[in-house]
């Protein structure tokens, strides 16, 4: 319909993505041209590209609710949120990169631009208004992201965890890519609004939306790495840098609740009938599995990892009532993780040294007596992750709860709650080793820059003042949603 | 409602949460810095709660000192808070037993002391919270955050076994009260609203009743604690050290009983007269069960602990007869077990902390709690010898002191619902007595046990003090419990009607 004349597009409002885009190619070529051993000069036009990113989602996207490229580009305010979310996210993997990285000889330009072409997915992602924008940024992201894990060559595990993320996340894609190849057979459009309106005139070729759905529901949910397509994530959150877990485990979910959300959550909103057992089939494994095998893992890494299903079945039971109310929360719940996660996995690249991962749970035994601050942001991430009130992990939690309660599922509710108290065992677990153990020996002190543990405290106190004033974030999420 | 014309509460809530956020940032160096800071919150927060009791007007039902403002717009929750006869004690309470928990610590902590009178204060202000919230959801806020400062007090400071109990606690406590926030998710969907006084009367169907009362029995039943979800109370109680079995005993089990008059009651009447006889039956069980394993117990800890639970059981009873006692004696019958199960919340409260208390007093001189360790102490300690008796005696329910009012009244009610409760009820005279004076006798009496025991010192100046103000206030409430009666009656009242009106 609208490919038939040629029509200007708006430039002016994809431009953070066309910011990010130039920007990377600027840090690529400025590295080349530095003689810096220590990539300052790409490290700090990182930073500051990512800032600049942040303020121009927000200036020229929020409120907005347009489509441009011929609607294969959305800017609207979820967009926003989820685009900020993700930028700040990646700020805070940089900052805290530094120290890890050069002790490990891993401190390279590529770093840098490959961690911006991985936001700079993340991005076209969220903003896909049709299904070759939407794949095209889920490859964008991936294939940077399968970069980033190998990015230690010498490493045996990483290696291993870059091959794994690889062949399982290209299976996922061509998934994926079946599953929309279905819904072009459909519809002959490729564009996400005209599938919504074909999918609610509900036909005789109901059967092929529905093959179609379940191959994407699959891509999907390998991207979150919810149960059962979930194989890879211990392997790879063990296996990569900690800078680039830092990123897949908060970022690049962040992103998947925007695929989740373009795809399936409002692109096929009129077959929530027939997706919404899916869902609630994936979030009850996810809380399951996840739950149970976090609970013998004695590498942090790994605990989070495992730990981290629990999470993404909440962030589905969000998805399940297909309600505003419901993506609200799972954005919430998403965002909110995602910076709890990252100052998680903070603590642990400043208690890293060469040589020396401080991944094992031991390692943080009485952390407390080292360093007080420290112990205490950990004390906050852990009881957030629990979902302790005074925390946000317990607003976004009970957001997800009220809307699940809502669409009727309370038994689903029940069965969250009870996982999240088998949550509070293992994650109470670490507060133990920090407050109440005593170190055998020194134990590993906190080392970093001045500005990588201010950023952490900030980054980790964040959790307790959302925690106690939590209403301005979530009427940003709800206002996205209507 | 009566709105308060400064915000109160608030004062009494965040005071010693950001003064106790205050006296952690002093770190470990300053210690005796952090001693006197924590001391001048923790009695201007006392003095504060009293304003509570002079400016409470008596004879009405209605919350006073209420607060209410927008607190997350988007989701329709309030800083709503508020009073009326049921909490406002409680309050007073919390703040006074602070107060001595900051005596009993001054200058005795080696461990990090800034970080555990910090601990105390901030939970001190979270436990206010609990009895003056009146949204659901900024009650659960409170209600779990006071989890975390016990978990580290048990944690930290506690004994050998410390970090097998604080976990047990914990997680116990954590299973009773998620799945009190999916039933209060369920209600704020049936009343559209969180405010908890919007919950009452809503009518809703037997079976959700029924439902929404279980979580609520596990929630409350968890922390009261009642027969059998127990188990948590003895290892928490042993591990702790002395502050922690205070506040423990003192305030953090109040909450629970506190839930069953503001939530349980209330909001399913229905569900609260269907399954009054497992109530009840619980109840009894506590009281005569759980008084013969206090019986047999060696660890003076533990006994006090079991016997704790005893005494709870008291208080579940009072609250649950209702229904039977309003058919046979009427209202005035019923108000006597409500009223008598709040008097034995405020009771227990004192003597329980006292208990605690004694048994540091004697823990940090002999570093044991063994029963058979101790023998003839009033020899060498005749001062604290005086001030154990007449706290063993108000445990066990001794008229003229604290213990008695409460029991007295729950005991007298279950006469006029059946014999029976009363009769299994009164054994606790028996039990009660037989326990702690069993344990006075083997530890204060006889010949001087050993060497250490002959080593002793009387209670100093600190110990008197804070052992002399208990006092006072057991023999206060025993003899001239009117006031505390009077302040809740019209409270009490309301909920009678409400859960009649229904039930």
């Amino acid at each position: 319909m609208t490919n038939d004349a040629f029509e200007t597009p708006d430039l002016l409002l994809a431009l953070p993505e066309i910011w990010m885009l130039t920007m990377a190619c600027v840090v690529l070529v400025v590295d080349l041209f530095s003689n810096d051993r220590e990539h300052g000069p790409a490290y700090w036009l990182t930073q500051v590209t990512l800032v600049v990113g942040v303020v121009i989602t927000i200036t020229t996207q929020w409120g907005v609710d347009a489509t441009t490229f011929s609607g294969t580009y959305v800017a609207d305010s979820l967009g926003v949120i989820l685009k900020t979310a993700i930028l700040v996210l990646a700020f805070l993997g940089f900052a805290y990169s530094r120290d890890y990285l050069r002790d490990r000889g891993l401190l390279k330009g590529e770093f840098y631009m490959l961690g911006l072409f991985a936001v700079l997915g993340m991005m076209v992602t969220v903003s896909a208004g049709n299904l070759l924008s939407l794949y095209l940024g889920v490859e964008l992201m991936s294939l940077s992201l399968y970069a980033l894990v190998a990015f230690d060559r010498d490493s045996v595990r990483g290696s291993e965890a870059a091959m794994k993320y690889f062949v399982l996340g290209a299976l996922a894609s061509g998934m994926l890519l079946y599953g929309m190849s279905m819904l072009y057979g459909v519809t002959g459009s490729l564009d996400l609004g005209q599938i919504t309106a074909a999918a609610a005139e509900l036909d005789d070729r109901r059967f092929l939306f529905l093959f179609g759905l379940v191959f994407m529901m699959v891509g999907v949910a390998f991207k979150f790495g919810a149960v059962p397509f979930h194989m890879w994530v211990p392997d790879v959150y063990q296996g990569a840098p900690t800078p680039v877990t830092l990123v897949i485990a908060t970022a690049s979910k962040v992103a998947a609740v925007g695929l989740f959300f373009r795809l399936i959550g409002e692109g096929l909103l009129p077959l929530l009938e027939s997706w919404q057992h899916m869902v609630v089939l994936l979030a009850v494994l996810s809380l399951l599995v996840g739950n149970t095998i976090a609970l013998v893992q004695t590498n942090i890494k790994r605990m989070l990892a495992y730990s981290t299903f629990n999470h993404i079945g909440f962030i589905f039971m969000g998805f399940v009532a297909g309600t505003g109310e419901g993506y609200g929360a799972a954005v919430f719940y998403a965002v909110t993780y995602a910076f709890t996660v990252a100052a998680a996995f903070g603590v642990i690249m400043l208690l890293a040294r060469k040589g020396f991962e401080a991944d094992h749970i031991e390692d943080l035994k009485g952390l407390n007596e080292r360093s007080p601050l420290f112990a205490f942001v950990m004390l906050i991430l852990m009881v957030s992750l629990t979902g302790i009130p005074g925390t946000v992990g317990f607003y976004a939690k009970w957001m997800v709860l009220k809307s699940v309660v809502e669409a009727g599922f309370v038994w689903l509710a029940v069965l969250a709650v009870i996982g999240a108290v088998v949550g509070a065992f293992y994650y109470l677990r670490l507060v133990r080793y920090c407050y109440f153990d005593k170190p055998e020996g020194e134990g590993p002190q906190p080392s970093g820059s001045g500005g990588f543990r201010a950023v952490l405290a900030v980054n980790g106190l964040l959790i307790l003042g959302l925690g106690i004033f939590p209403g301005a974030l979530v009427a940003v999420c709800m206002a996205a949603f209507g | 409602m009566l709105e308060s014309s400064w915000p109160l509460l608030s004062l009494l809530i965040w005071m010693p949460i950001l003064g106790g956020a205050l006296v952690l940032l002093l770190g470990d160096e300053r210690e005796s810095q952090g001693r006197v800071l924590a001391m001048v919150i923790g009695l201007a927060t006392f003095l504060f709660s009293l304003l509570l009791i002079t400016g409470f007007q008596p004879g009405t039902a209605d919350m006073q000192f209420v607060e209410l403002r927008p607190w997350v717009e988007a989701l329709g929750v309030n800083y709503h808070l508020g009073v009326d006869g049921i909490s406002m004690p409680l309050i007073v309470l919390t703040t006074f037993s602070t107060v001595l928990v900051l005596i009993a610590a001054w200058g005795r902590i080696a461990y990090k002391p800034n970080l555990y009178l910090g601990c105390f204060l901030i939970m001190g202000g979270i436990v206010v919270g609990v009895f003056s919230a009146l949204d659901a959801i900024l009650f659960y806020v409170f209600w779990e955050a006071v989890l975390v400062p016990m978990f580290l007090i048990i944690g930290i400071w506690g004994g050998q076994n410390r970090i097998y109990a604080t976990i047990k606690f914990f997680l116990y406590t954590f299973v009773g009260s998620v799945l009190m926030l999916v039933a209060l998710i369920y209600l704020q969907f049936q009343a559209g609203s969180f405010a908890i006084l919007d919950m009452y009367g809503l009518d809703l169907p037997m079976s959700a009743q029924i439902w929404i009362f279980i979580a609520f029995l596990l929630a409350f039943a968890i922390k009261v604690p009642m027969w059998p979800v127990h188990t948590w109370l003895p290892d928490a109680h042993v591990q702790a050290p002395t502050g922690g079995s205070v506040i423990l005993a003192a305030i953090m089990l109040k909450i629970g009983g506190y839930g069953f008059v503001r939530f349980s009651l209330p909001v399913v009447p229905g569900a609260s007269l269907e399954l009054d006889w497992l109530m009840i039956l619980l109840s009894l069980v506590a009281v005569v069960y759980i008084g013969l394993v206090a019986m047999m117990q060696e660890d003076m800890k533990k006994l006090i602990a079991y016997s704790s639970i005893a005494h709870m059981g008291f208080v579940t009873l009072g609250f649950f007869i209702v229904f039977q006692v309003v058919v046979n004696a009427g209202e005035s019958g019923a108000l006597l077990a409500l009223g008598g199960g709040m008097v034995q919340m405020i009771s227990h409260g004192f003597i329980s902390a006292a208990m605690f208390l004694c048994v540091g007093v004697l823990y940090d001189r002999m570093h044991t709690r063994m029963i058979s360790e101790y023998g003839g102490v009033a020899h060498r300690m005749p001062v604290f010898a005086g001030l154990f008796v007449l706290f063993a005696m108000a445990n066990a329910g001794l008229p003229g002191t604290s213990g008695f009012v409460g029991e007295f009244m729950v005991i007298l009610a279950a006469f006029q619902a059946s014999f029976w409760y009363a009769f299994f009820a009164g054994l606790t005279l028996i039990l009660g007595a037989a326990y702690t004076l069993w344990m006075v006798k083997r530890v204060m009496y006889g010949p001087v046990a050993n060497e250490k025991v002959g080593a002793l010192t009387d209670v100093d100046g600190r110990e008197k003090l804070v052992l002399a103000l208990l006092a006072i206030a057991v023999l206060w409430l025993g003899l001239w419990p009117a006031p505390l009666i009077e302040i809740m009656e019209p409270s009490l009242e309301q909920l009678l009607q409400l859960v009649m009106a229904q039930a």
